[in-house]
């Protein structure tokens, strides 16, 4: 091998591991799941999150979905992906017509500037989806052990 | 484990009232090594549910995208005094319990 091959393999090296430590998933299986296969409606979530995220370690977020909450039309859950984290289920919160409000914050961890994905489970069978792009200046598990 | 757990001194009856939780916890992901390179085990709590008036009114599955020392803010629709509690476990088994007392005004 040729010293100018050997050195551009090994700088190539180098650049690829910390994109390959926080890959992109494809969050279309975590919808599904939550959907069971039926395709969400795009909108009507409220997403209050940084532009940009000093620190992954902890971002706060607060969701809001614009609804009755009354028997007949309530969210009954509120689901956070995060597509460049290793584990993409954030949390999924469970509601009803007695919380009044179909509101929930709480502070998430994030592994690089990524869209949020928040999807909405509706009374009757009905969901809602809704992405958020955050930028994060320093990531959470960048220096993660390859698990 | 320790939490704390907060709710308005008074609440009006019919309008959703904000309770607000923190539960003390690492929520480690198990991504982490030591500095002797040794991985981290995983460690978060994983459940968290809210009762109140005898009923659940809340819950939440949590995986390690929540950051440590988890934080919540949600709400409920005061019905009648009485107390409320929240109540997590992590994925060794640990639980943990905090309660309040909800006034009706």
């Amino acid at each position: 091998m040729r010293r100018r091959d050997f050195l551009a393999a090994g700088a190539a090296a180098i650049v690829a591991l910390p994109a390959s430590a926080q890959e992109v998933h494809d969050i279309d299986p975590f919808v599904n799941a939550i959907t069971s296969g039926a395709t969400p409606e795009a909108g009507g979530i409220d997403i209050e999150l940084p532009q940009i995220a000093e620190n992954g370690h902890s971002v706060p977020l607060t969701v809001r979905v614009p609804s009755p909450m009354n028997e007949l039309d309530h969210v009954t859950a509120i689901h956070v992906i995060a597509e460049r984290n290793p584990r993409p289920a954030v949390a999924s919160f469970h509601l009803g017509p007695w919380s009044g409000r179909a509101e929930v914050s709480t502070r998430i961890r994030l592994a690089g500037t990524q869209k949020l994905t928040v999807v909405a489970a509706l009374s009757g069978n009905r969901f809602r989806i809704m992405k958020k792009p955050v930028a994060v200046a320093s990531a959470a598990c960048i220096d993660e052990a390859s698990l | 484990m320790l939490g704390r757990l907060s709710v308005p001194p008074t609440v009006k009856r019919g309008a959703p009232f904000a309770v607000r939780v923190i539960v003390q916890h690492p929520m480690e992901t198990g991504f982490r090594r030591d500095y002797d390179g040794k991985a981290i085990p995983m460690n978060i709590v994983d459940k968290l549910s809210c009762t109140y008036g005898g009923r659940e009114v809340f819950r939440a599955e949590l995986g390690s995208g929540i950051a440590a020392n988890p934080y919540f803010v949600f709400y409920v629709v005061a019905r009648e005094s009485g107390p409320l509690a929240v109540e997590w476990s992590d994925d060794r088994g640990q639980t943990g319990k905090v309660a309040a007392d909800v006034k009706v005004a």
